[in-house]
């Protein structure tokens, strides 16, 4: 391979010169396999789930979802493939105009936003409704990672952590009035792991700890207790009655309650057809938040444990770009994103397994919708992005 | 490229923050792990058997009964329809504090106390524990539309469209139709019922009982997907099998004859029953019993409609006394003494006996009915007049012998006749065998003499019998020595009027009556009944169609006499036994042969003339 090295246009072709081939040309000679096929296999998955789960969901066209997502997957799947011939680092210089699109956009949605379900979340548009915040989450980590680069000099340690804070709360507290308990969660996973990966002390990560503990007491304890409570009914309910399910049956963990009987009622191998507790709406939103369920349900243990090992590899994959990564920033970007997954997968199957409170985060490349998929295709991308570039690096190439 | 920077974690100190993420990344992929196989592969079996009672709800779908038709097809039982507030009490929430509100809720929607509710439910638990509690009958639809709309708040509550059965003539014939009723923990038990759960009718009493497999019908079920709502899901019809309603019974009785007869003896105002049946065939025309009931009582009756039910032993109503009555019957029993005595050459024809009014036998001394004395009588004449001297003689000469009582039990005397209903008393045929096992049982003061078979030969004495019994004796007279089976089950038609089958009840045994004797009988109850001073020739000697009938007139210790009469026609060629009695109703032709007439008079479609009364007492 070091004969690419030291190959110039000037130079006579050599008698043994050895073709580029199709996955150099488009870059993804040094992608990261395992990576590629646990997000392609999740969206395929998701995709073969929702064909046959949701046939009777939408009255004379059964492939509705199925066909919906297949075009996400398949624009996912392009951005993905974009994003990883594009070297990352660009956008660390891009990282204020990221951050101001991320603000404006997520602030935008309170004016132009569709309303559903009394929260505004997403702007219609022709084909799909787009819902910034989960392009957002990716925004995020590459802005902010762009800003604890480059402040990284400037300040003293407390005042640092300070700054990344505010950067990273300001959007997640936009996200947070939409109202988006759960976005706005990840928001501030993403901003502490961009932390985390810029070295802010473990000290402070204590104090912060303390704080959101204090923060957690203070909204769901004391507020409603002195009569000011800071989160809408629905929330804290959905927020407290994983606690007690049973005590909850038929109210806010009436969801969860029905959620974890499916998942239960799939056993080993699964219900196939027959799996009646998500495909006659005693599991609510089983095309997105609760798909897991239906995964369960439909597929069984193999199914769901098979569903969980290819986030297991994601992670993996993603943590093994961190440590790969040419540049700092990378670090950071790749730590962010790989924190955000975990965060996403666990809170969100958690809640399917009625571990976590019920908070409106999509299982990444399951839940249907354009955004989230997209989204987190491109995130993918981005991490590609960066083994691509340490590949390179290490053999003294750049990118095109 | 980049400036290294100090403060970013490198080598060592990034390691340890991966590490530190991927251990925590192992736990949280550990924990998920972990639940999943707890929930699946561990519990899954509960949670398997809680989906399945989730989605699916069973609507069972009530079968109508089959009506039930006359002879000529007239309506006498159908169904309405009917709403009715049921409780699943498996249901009900627990605690007993949670019981109590939603019982008290419930009670408000059924306007009952809780202490109604409560006692419907401890009812219900009696009768077959499991089956869904009716709280109200009747329900309107408005309760209906928001039960639809509250239905998670009374769970287990649902209104159920129900079959109730209906009786366009009223109490006509209640007791040869019968009732229905919820089936019984013991009737579930039995074989006939095998398919039925709590909570299904069955037939408890007549012929709804007897035919209870063709009229039942077999309940649809449909078996529903529903939501988390508890709503049926579109399309999510599972199993869907449509009722298959009941067929229609006909009945041999016909209602027009049916109702001369109730009427007969309810103008009289006195208990009685009565009795009309083809000699042929043992179908039968008509059969009643006086007091009767109104069988919608019984669907849901009241605690005072039960005491007005069980009252009066003596006027229990629901006791049909045309086949459980157990009476002596005077002097229409004389046909079987007299074919006793004929057949076993006790007598002939012809020879005559001399009726002084009374007859001696040892220290006592049995007198005719009114101390009457009739003068020298043969057969004919003997019943024509009714001498008990003439009758009490041959039962005399056949007191040693068991003649009497072998005739009387071939004539069905004292035992089953075979009627398909469930309801029938054996009744007693007194006889030396009975008598001297109850004296040697020290039951009784003394053993079987000569005054017990005189008793019986004028119908008097032990003797226990009904009207049924004797209608078959009597048919047995008309038919030439053939035992009908009694019935009242023509045929099952479906609901288009198809016959599906027809029932064929046979003769249950024959035997032989001299045509010669046959016919001196006869002549005599027609002369009885409407020549010269028969007995009730002043009640049938204006009727155009000719009859043979006997008049009885029964002495019961504690009781005014009661009248009997018992009725072949038409003469001489008879096709029809009707017989009638009524307690306390004194000479059989005071009230039995009125009723009779009554009865006949439907039957041929005829009135009787006026004639001046010139009948004699018995």
């Amino acid at each position: 391979m070091n004969t690419y090295a030291t190959r110039t246009r000037n130079t006579r072709p050599e008698p043994f010169a050895v073709h580029v081939g199709l996955a150099e040309r488009l870059g993804l000679a040094h992608m990261d396999w395992p990576l590629t096929i646990g997000a392609v296999g999740l969206i395929a998955f998701s995709a073969f789930t929702l064909g046959q789960a949701t046939r009777n969901d939408v009255p004379g066209s059964p492939d509705y979802y199925l066909n919906r997502q297949a075009i996400y997957a398949v624009l996912g799947i392009v951005g993905m493939l974009a994003m990883t011939r594009i070297d990352y680092s660009r956008f660390r210089e891009l990282r204020v105009g990221i951050y101001t699109f991320l603000c404006a956009s997520v602030a935008l949605v309170f004016v132009f936003g569709f309303a559903a379900r009394g929260s505004r979340r997403s702007f219609e548009l022709p084909f799909f409704s787009f819902q910034p915040s989960e392009l957002g989450k990716l925004l995020l980590v590459l802005a902010l990672a762009g800003f604890v680069i480059d402040g990284a000099r400037r300040g003293s340690a407390v005042q640092r952590t300070v700054r990344y804070l505010c950067l990273g709360l300001a959007p997640a507290a936009l996200v947070f009035l939409q109202p988006d308990l759960g976005t706005s969660l990840v928001f501030v996973v993403a901003t502490l792991a961009v932390m985390y990966f810029g070295g802010v002390p473990w000290t402070h990560f204590a104090v912060i700890g303390g704080g959101l503990a204090a923060l957690i007491a203070l909204v769901l304890v004391i507020a409603p207790a002195v009569g000011a409570p800071a989160l809408k009914g629905y929330q804290q309910e959905r927020l407290t009655s994983f606690l007690s399910p049973d005590e909850h049956a038929s109210g806010a963990g009436y969801q969860q309650n029905q959620s974890v009987i499916a998942t239960g009622a799939g056993q080993w191998s699964g219900r196939g057809d027959k799996a009646t507790q998500t495909r006659l709406d005693f599991v609510p939103e089983r095309h997105t938040d609760f798909i897991f369920a239906v995964i369960g349900e439909r597929y069984g243990f193999m199914g769901a444990a098979f569903v969980l090992s290819l986030y297991a590899l994601i992670f993996w994959r993603a943590l093994r770009i961190v440590t790969l990564s040419k540049n700092s920033y990378g670090i950071l970007v790749a730590g962010g994103i790989a924190v955000t997954l975990l965060f996403q997968t666990f809170v969100n199957v958690g809640m399917n397994l009625g571990i976590m409170p019920i908070t409106g985060v999509p299982l990444p490349l399951m839940s249907y919708g354009g955004s989230s998929v997209i989204a987190t295709f491109l995130a993918v991308g981005v991490l590609q992005s960066i083994n691509v570039q340490a590949h390179l690096s290490q053999k003294g190439r750049f990118a095109w | 490229m980049f400036a290294r920077n100090d403060h970013m974690p490198q080598g060592s100190r990034l390691s340890l923050r991966v590490a530190v993420l991927g251990g925590v990344a192992v736990a949280l992929f550990a924990v998920l792990f972990f639940r999943l196989w707890n929930l699946q592969v561990l519990s899954g079996d509960e949670y398997l058997a809680e989906a399945k009672n989730n989605r699916t709800r069973e609507f069972k779908v009530i079968a109508p009964r089959g009506d039930i038709l006359d002879r000529n097809g007239e309506v006498l039982v159908d169904n309405r329809t009917s709403l009715a507030l049921q409780l699943n009490t498996a249901r009900l929430p627990d605690g007993p504090a949670e019981e109590r509100a939603e019982l008290v809720r419930l009670g408000k929607l059924a306007q009952m106390s809780l202490r109604q509710v409560r006692r419907a439910i401890r009812e219900e638990e009696e009768v077959a524990a499991g089956a869904p509690v009716t709280l109200r009958r009747d329900v309107g639809y408005d309760l209906v539309a928001y039960l639809e709309e509250n239905q998670r708040e009374f769970p287990g509550v649902a209104v159920q469209r129900i079959f109730v059965r209906h009786y366009p003539h009223g109490s006509l014939a209640a007791h040869v139709l019968g009732n229905v009723g919820e089936i019984s923990e013991e009737e579930l038990r039995e074989k006939p019922y095998k398919s039925l759960e709590p909570g299904d009718e069955v037939g408890k009493a007549g012929a709804e009982y007897s035919y209870d497999r063709f009229l039942r019908g077999i309940p649809g079920l449909t078996r529903i997907q529903v939501n988390a709502l508890g709503q049926p899901t579109p399309g999510g019809q599972l199993v869907s099998k449509s009722p298959t309603p009941g067929d229609n019974l006909k009945l041999t009785i016909d209602a027009d004859v049916q109702t001369a007869g109730e009427e007969a003896l309810a103008s009289r105002g006195l208990p009685g029953a009565f009795v009309s049946m083809n000699i042929d065939t043992g179908q039968i025309l008509a059969m009643g019993s006086n007091p009767s009931y109104d069988p919608t009582v019984l669907d849901e009756p009241t605690q005072a409609q039960v005491n007005e039910l069980y009252r009066d032993e003596v006027l229990a109503p629901l006791v049909d006394r045309a086949t459980e009555g157990a009476y002596p019957t005077g002097s229409i029993f004389k046909i079987v003494t007299a074919l006793a005595a004929l057949e076993n050459g006790v007598i002939t024809p012809d020879e005559a006996i001399y009726d002084g009014g009374a007859l001696k036998v040892g220290t006592d001394t049995f007198e005719n009915a009114g101390g009457v004395a009739n003068g020298p009588v043969a057969m004919a004449r003997a019943l024509q007049v009714s001498s008990d001297v003439y009758f009490y003689t041959l039962g005399l000469d056949m007191w040693e012998t068991n003649e009497l009582q072998e005739w009387a039990h071939k004539m069905g005397i004292g035992r089953p006749t075979g009627l398909d209903l469930p309801e029938e008393s054996e009744g007693l045929l007194p006889s030396r065998a009975w008598r001297d096992q109850l004296y040697k049982e020290g039951l009784t003061e003394r053993p079987w003499s000569a005054g017990d078979n005189i008793q019986l030969a004028t119908g008097q004495g032990d003797l226990q019998t009904n009207p049924l019994q004797m209608a078959i004796a009597y048919a047995a007279l008309g038919n030439g020595g053939r035992i009908v089976t009694p019935h009242v089950g023509l045929e099952v038609e479906d609901t288009a009027g198809r016959v599906l089958r027809e029932f064929d009840f046979g003769i249950r045994r024959k035997f032989r009556i001299d045509p010669a004797y046959r016919q001196v009988v006869l002549e005599g109850l027609h002369a009885a009944a409407q020549e010269g001073d028969g007995t009730a020739a002043g009640v049938f000697g204006g009727f155009p169609v000719p009859i043979a009938g006997k008049t009885g007139t029964a002495e019961r210790p504690g009781h005014a006499d009661q009248s009997w009469f018992a009725a072949l026609s038409p003469y001489p060629d008879p096709r029809i036994v009707t017989i009638a009695t009524v307690e306390e109703g004194g000479f059989g032709a005071e009230s039995a042969a009125p009723a009779v007439l009554h009865i006949l008079e439907a039957i041929y479609d005829k009135q009787a003339s006026e004639v001046s009364s010139s009948g004699g007492a018995e």
